[in-house]
């Protein structure tokens, strides 16, 4: 850890590895999560939910349950219909989509098994269970559609009759003449790959309390989400209530990874709940809940070509990717998002330019799919990467070398691929040459032949990608979401010169409020720890997109970058008209203001709040000190910031028993400026970790008439310490030219690539005996059916 | 998540214990270390009216020698059963278990007594008790009997303790000079119930079989012994063919459960594979 | 049938005595009755340890024990060992080596680091990683709670082996 040293220049903290203030709070069992809170007059909820994937409601009977102790409230999809208008998650650029609309809960039928149907409010979470047990639901079963062929055959039965299919979007992209490409290409490889349903399993789970005030038509939410604006947005729409009187707060939050932004019905139903009661309304889902209601991701089957000339120089893809993702699109941000970046990102490392590709996102009896970590990217990058290999094995070529011949030169930006993703700046060659040093690639071949003889299996795996990061407003924007792609900050100098800074993206431990207090210190020329950094409350912090899809160090430490910037130009401006010099000629340096030329100190900043608050009048006359600013930035030029790396996989495979010991993993990555080392590869460790869960142990598993089969934390297994290996991360860093910050995104590069590696790998340590896998996770019935055990 | 509510009895002699089950028309359960009823409780799968801990009851605790039997209470927890001197010398397969059995806060607080009487046929310590022969003292308001472990695991969750009785104690037959034993599971990850498990006791005269107990895991309903397997290496020396020939006869000794994730084949097949492993490490112990 | 009983014990060196349902477990009590909100929930079955405390000097889960059935027992949670300072050196190991981002797991990690290191020697990663099999954390990926749990150990023992305080502060 490189501590501060005096040496340094003052306040230099951007680059730098320094732990987050806040985290020491949550090690003293002192956090503050949604679970935590209790109001006064507080009701909890439980839900009946629906045994069935697909039933008529008949009838509901719920009288025994009205009676029943401390029940305050028994509400069913009638009752709430009457407050909150219906919500339909599309968006217009996804040319086509369909999606039926979405109430709290549902009047006439239940699309998936443990669907919400009646809500019950008691005075504790265990008398509102008492209760549920106790209504009785009359379901009249309907065929349920889960395959998602059968779903698409003529005849189907229908999950939303009105929309006339089960297919919710069908997007094509073809740049011309692929038949012809593969038809005259020396080497063809195809495969069908298979990748799960997985879910976030945060650990602390979904959590919501609304506090409805009639009196004031006041809505105070605490919700556990990474996205406070949007509800705002959201509850304030489909309820009526002006934006002014409804508050999101965002506490502490026991992760989110992208499952805590998206619409779920029980919370939705929340609100309604507490203003039927006038009372405020807690719901946690617990873990079985979780399982059946939180969004799943992935749930892809590709099939895909890919076509090489003699010299393994790598010619086309074409790709056909069906998916599919529950019994409607996800609100407000779609189910068809992971779709689009799937076919999109396919080959993103690559240089050829020839690309078919055919998606269809279908409708189903399951739990809603939606974005979760690193949102199409596992999908697209194992396909790629795995045709990689299956070529270097028809070329005869060793992995890295096939790599470094196909991946887009360093210097071959600005360049756009042939799905139209414009790059800006990557690094594929530098970061392969890293990596393949720092893993001693060469000396884990050899010792890999060697343990080959003696009956030992092991792979060794590479995974190049590309990361979607920093997104403007093609991302939603464009498609009508009220989803903001900028972010606002406040900065402001209290009276002794300490800083608050009030920012728009949020903390869900990744580091955020670390980040964000490192940039505003460095740029306002003050210590770290005089700056609070404040975020999760709509109500003071600035209007923003908060926290997805990689943006908060990249657009939220933009924002404060400028921010900062604004405000050291305002104390400036006042210290010159104090100290009767030029504001160009001064600095500010640990809170001094100081000569610029000879950083002598001048007076200090604690000196300037002082004057500025308590002694305006001995100010020169017309000097209106402005102490405070606010910013917003919106990211222009590019659409996105791509960041890119590389991940090798180095495995032991047991080919008796098809257990694996993963034994090592590394990381190369570019996200641009590092901030901070130490939370940049933290992400990274974590990314990765869950990239490997999804390889080798998550899947949601349905039995055909849709019933989750696994959903409990006993069940649906976990990457856990003892399985996981040890990572090494190496950086290469370009930085973006699109801000002065220079920094990308870097919370999703971990997940991005580890499972495609981690496949490599596998395929690797099977080769003596030609067997192949294609399909995540990789479980050891799958492995053993490849090497023909079973 | 919350249990359905229940009444509490905290009794401090068996026949107390015994007493309260009938006194509340039967409709009780009893609690020792609760690491498998309480999930049972929480997801609602059970509810009885009254539950009665047994945890307070001091003729259930303790372990001793006692002649040629070893005698551990059924309230020996998991993480004693792992560090029992004891035990490690005596029943010597219950310590290599222990440490595959769930996790450390699990084990601080799980008993030998309720993992035998909760009998899931997943988990190590039945198969162990069968491997070991060992006999379980069971209490009843009439006094205790002593079952033999082939006749204790009935089905699926299911044992010859009869609703209301009381598992006192488990008494191990010392192993002797002459015995050899080994036990491993194939598990996805550190601490979960095993895709399939074994242990094994073996007694050995001029480095041939003369007794072999091989116990299975997570293949039927029950813990399983392999019989046939048994029987096949009786009188052998286990050199390569005789275990190839056991791992031949495994798989008919095996009922697994469908199961679309780990299927029947999968089951034999992993059986197999640990078999020769377990066997092979027995056979080195000899040299 | 779910008549209150009485529930006595020692928390964090307080006794306390309340009157609750049988049905409560000891999280729920430590949680909602205590407002000890640093003892976490994350599954109520025993499988994620996010609501281990020590129970009578074993570190066991709060969500599988009833407050009753601990009646007479005594109890720390994160507050007591973190007003006891006997985890501090964790704490800031922690803090240093950002083995914790959302904070949700870290009180379970704690415990279970707290009651390894109460053994002699210095463990393994692998016996780290080991004693963590029952805590799961979906942010870290766990590496750099091992890390900071190793450093503790062996700082732990370079303080327990150094016959000069000059040598510890070397
Ligand atoms: C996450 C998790 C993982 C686990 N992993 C494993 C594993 O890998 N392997 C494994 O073997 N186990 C595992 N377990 C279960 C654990 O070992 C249990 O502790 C054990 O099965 C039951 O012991 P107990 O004392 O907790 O029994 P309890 O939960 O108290 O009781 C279980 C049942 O036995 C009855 N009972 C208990 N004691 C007696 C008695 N003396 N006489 C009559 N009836 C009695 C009870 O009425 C109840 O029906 C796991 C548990 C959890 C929560
Ligand atoms: S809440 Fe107790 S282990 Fe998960
Ligand atoms: S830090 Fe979030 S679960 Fe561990």
């Amino acid at each position: 850890m490189n501590a501060l040293t005096p040496f340094d220049r003052p306040n230099s903290y951007i680059g730098r590895s320094v732990p987050r203030p806040n985290a020491k709070r949550l090690l003293a069992g002192r956090g503050r999560y949604v679970t935590d809170i209790v109001l006064p007059r507080m009701l909890h909820v439980a839900y009946v939910r629906s045994p069935y994937a697909h039933a008529r409601i008949v009838s509901i009977d719920a009288q025994a349950a009205r009676e029943m102790p401390g029940v305050r409230l028994v509400a069913t999809g009638e009752d709430l219909a009457k407050l909150c208008t219906p919500w339909v998650g599309t968006m217009e650029h996804f040319k086509g989509m369909k999606s039926p609309p979405q109430l709290p809960l549902p009047i006439d039928k239940v699309v998936w098994s443990g669907q919400a149907v009646v809500a019950i409010v008691a005075d504790t979470r265990a008398l509102a269970e008492d209760a549920a047990e106790v209504v009785s639901i009359e379901f009249d079963e309907l065929p349920a559609v889960i395959d998602i062929d059968a779903a698409r055959e003529p005849g189907a039965a229908l999950i939303s009759p009105g929309l006339g299919s089960n297919l919710c979007f069908h997007g094509k992209i073809d740049t011309g003449g692929i038949d012809d490409v593969f038809a005259g290409a020396a080497y063809v490889v195809e495969e069908e790959f298979h990748f799960g349903r997985h879910t976030a399993v945060t650990l602390e789970p979904r959590a919501i309390i609304a506090d409805y005030d009639a009196s004031e038509r006041q809505l105070t939410v605490h919700h556990a989400t990474q996205t406070p604006y949007q509800f705002q947005d959201i509850y304030a729409r489909h309820y009526g209530i002006p934006e002014s009187r409804v508050r999101v707060i965002a506490p502490d939050i026991g992760g989110s990874f992208g499952m805590k932004l998206h619409m779920y019905h029980e919370d939705m139903a929340v609100v309604g709940l507490s203003m039927m009661l006038g009372r405020p309304v807690k719901y946690v889902a617990d873990r079985i809940e979780s399982f059946v209601s939180d969004i799943h991701a992935r749930d892809h089957r590709v099939r895909a070509r890919m076509a090489a000339d003699a010299d393994g120089n790598i010619l086309a893809m074409d790709v056909e990717d069906v998916t599919g993702i529950g019994a409607f699109s996800a609100y407000p941000r779609t189910s068809v998002v992971e779709g689009n970046q799937v076919y999109r990102l396919m080959g993103a490392p690559y240089t050829f330019r020839n690309y078919r590709a055919d998606l269809q996102v279908v409708f189903q009896n399951k739990v809603q799919m939606s974005q979760y970590r690193a949102v199409g990217h596992p999908i697209a990058c194992t396909v790629t990467e795995r045709l990689v290999d299956m070529i270097a094995d028809k070329t005869a070529q060793d992995v890295f070398d096939i790599r470094s011949q196909n991946a887009i030169p360093d210097d071959g930006y600005p360049c756009t691929s042939p799905t139209g993703y414009q790059f800006e700046a990557l690094s594929h060659h530098a970061c392969l040459a890293r990596l393949r040093e720092m893993m001693d690639y060469d000396g884990l071949r050899a010792e890999q032949a060697e343990l080959r003889i003696r009956g030992i299996h092991r792979g060794i795996g590479i995974a190049t990608f590309v990361e979607i990061t920093n997104p403007g407003p093609a991302f939603y924007g464009v498609g009508g979401a009220r989803i903001s792609s900028q972010d606002g900050a406040v900065i402001k100098i209290t009276p002794t010169g300490d800083v608050h800074c009030l920012i728009s993206v949020t903390e869900l431990g990744q580091g955020t409020e670390t980040i964000i207090g490192q940039i505003v210190a460095e740029h306002l020329g003050i210590d770290r720890d005089r700056i609070k950094v404040i975020t999760g409350d709509t109500e003071t912090t600035p209007y923003g997109g908060a926290t997805y899809a990689c943006r908060g160090a990249g657009i939220g430490g933009e924002t404060a970058l400028q921010a900062a910037k604004k405000l050291k130009a305002n104390v400036l401006a006042v210290a010159a008209a104090i100290l009767q010099d030029e504001p160009d000629r001064l600095d500010i340096h640990s809170g001094w203001i100081v000569d610029a030329a000879t950083a002598q100190p001048r007076i200090e900043l604690s000196e300037i709040a002082r004057i500025a608050y308590f002694r305006s009048d001995t100010l020169p006359p017309g000097t209106q000190a402005q102490l405070s600013v606010t910013h917003h930035y919106a990211p222009q030029g590019y659409p996105f910031a791509f960041t890119n790396g590389v991940q090798a996989c180095h495995l032991e495979l047991d080919v008796e028993t098809g257990l694996v010991k993963i034994l090592k993993l590394w990381v190369v990555e570019d996200c641009g400026r590092v901030i901070n080392p130490l939370l940049v590869d933290e992400q990274i460790r974590g990314g990765v970790v869950q990239g490997l869960g999804a390889a080798f142990f998550e899947e949601c598993v349905y039995g055909d008439n849709g019933q989750l089969t696994n959903g409990s934390l006993a069940d649906y297994l976990v990457p856990m310490a003892v399985e996981m290996p040890d990572i090494e991360i190496g950086h290469v860093e370009t930085p973006t030219l699109d801000t002065q910050l220079g920094a990308k995104g870097v919370g999703e590069a971990g997940t991005a690539a580890a499972s495609a590696a981690a496949l490599n790998a596998i395929n690797d340590a099977m080769k003596p005996f030609g067997s192949t896998v294609a399909q995540v996770p990789m479980t050891p019935a799958r492995i053993l059916k490849a090497l023909g055990h079973i | 998540m919350k249990a359905r509510a229940f009444s509490y009895a905290r009794p401090s002699t068996v026949m107390e214990a015994l007493e309260a089950f009938e006194g509340c028309g039967e409709d009780a359960s009893y609690i020792a270390g609760g690491q498998s009823l309480v999930p049972a409780l929480a997801l609602r799968l059970q509810a009885p009216q009254l539950l009665i801990d047994i945890a307070h009851i001091d003729a259930l605790r303790g372990v001793e020698l006692q002649g040629d039997w070893l005698r551990i209470g059924a309230l020996v927890r998991h993480c004693e059963v792992l560090s029992d001197p004891l035990i490690r010398q005596y029943a010597p397969l219950y310590s290599e278990a222990a440490p595959h059995v769930a996790h450390p806060a699990i084990r601080n607080k799980g008993t030998l007594g309720g993992s035998l009487s909760h009998a899931d046929p997943a988990s190590e310590f039945p198969a162990v008790t069968l491997a070991l022969g060992a006999e379980l003292e069971i209490a009843n308001r009439q006094g205790t009997r002593r079952v033999a472990a082939d006749d204790f695991f009935i089905d699926l969750f299911q044992t010859a303790i009869e609703p209301g009785e009381l598992l006192v104690a488990i008494h191990v037959p010392v192993v002797r000079p002459g015995h050899r034993w080994a036990f491993h599971e194939l598990a996805r990850r550190r601490g979960d119930f095993a895709l399939v498990g074994c242990g094994i006791l073996a007694e050995f005269a001029d480095d041939a079989v003369e007794n072999i107990r091989i116990a299975f895991f997570s293949v039927g309903s029950t813990p399983l012994r392999a019989r046939q397997v048994e029987k096949s290496l009786v009188g052998k020396r286990l050199d390569q063919a005789a275990i190839a020939a056991a791992q031949a006869l495994v798989g008919d000794d095996l009922d697994p459960p469908d199961d679309e994730q780990v299927p029947p084949a999968m089951k034999r097949h992993l059986a197999r594979v640990l078999l020769g492993r377990l066997l092979g490490q027995i056979a080195r112990q000899g040299s | 049938m779910s008549e209150l009983v009485n529930v006595t014990m020692t928390v964090n060196g307080n006794d306390v005595s309340h009157n609750i349902a049988p049905r409560h477990t000891l999280a729920d009590f430590l949680r909602q009755t205590l407002e000890l909100t640093g003892t976490h929930t994350g599954c109520e079955m025993g499988v994620c340890g996010a609501c281990l405390v020590v129970l009578d000097g074993r570190v066991v889960h709060s969500c599988l024990t009833f407050a009753v059935q601990a009646s007479g027992s005594t109890i720390e949670t994160v507050e007591g060992l973190t007003e006891r300072a006997v985890i501090a050196d964790l704490q800031e190991a922690f803090h240093q080596r950002n083995a914790l981002q959302c904070g949700f797991c870290t009180p379970g990690m704690l415990m279970t680091a707290y009651s390894l290191l109460e053994q002699p020697g210095v463990p393994s990663r692998e016996v780290i990683r080991d004693a963590l099999s029952g805590n799961y954390c979906r942010c870290t990926g766990y590496e750099a709670i091992v890390d900071a749990i190793e450093k503790v150990a062996r700082d732990r023992a370079a303080v327990a082996h150094a016959s000069a305080p000059e040598e510890v502060l070397g």
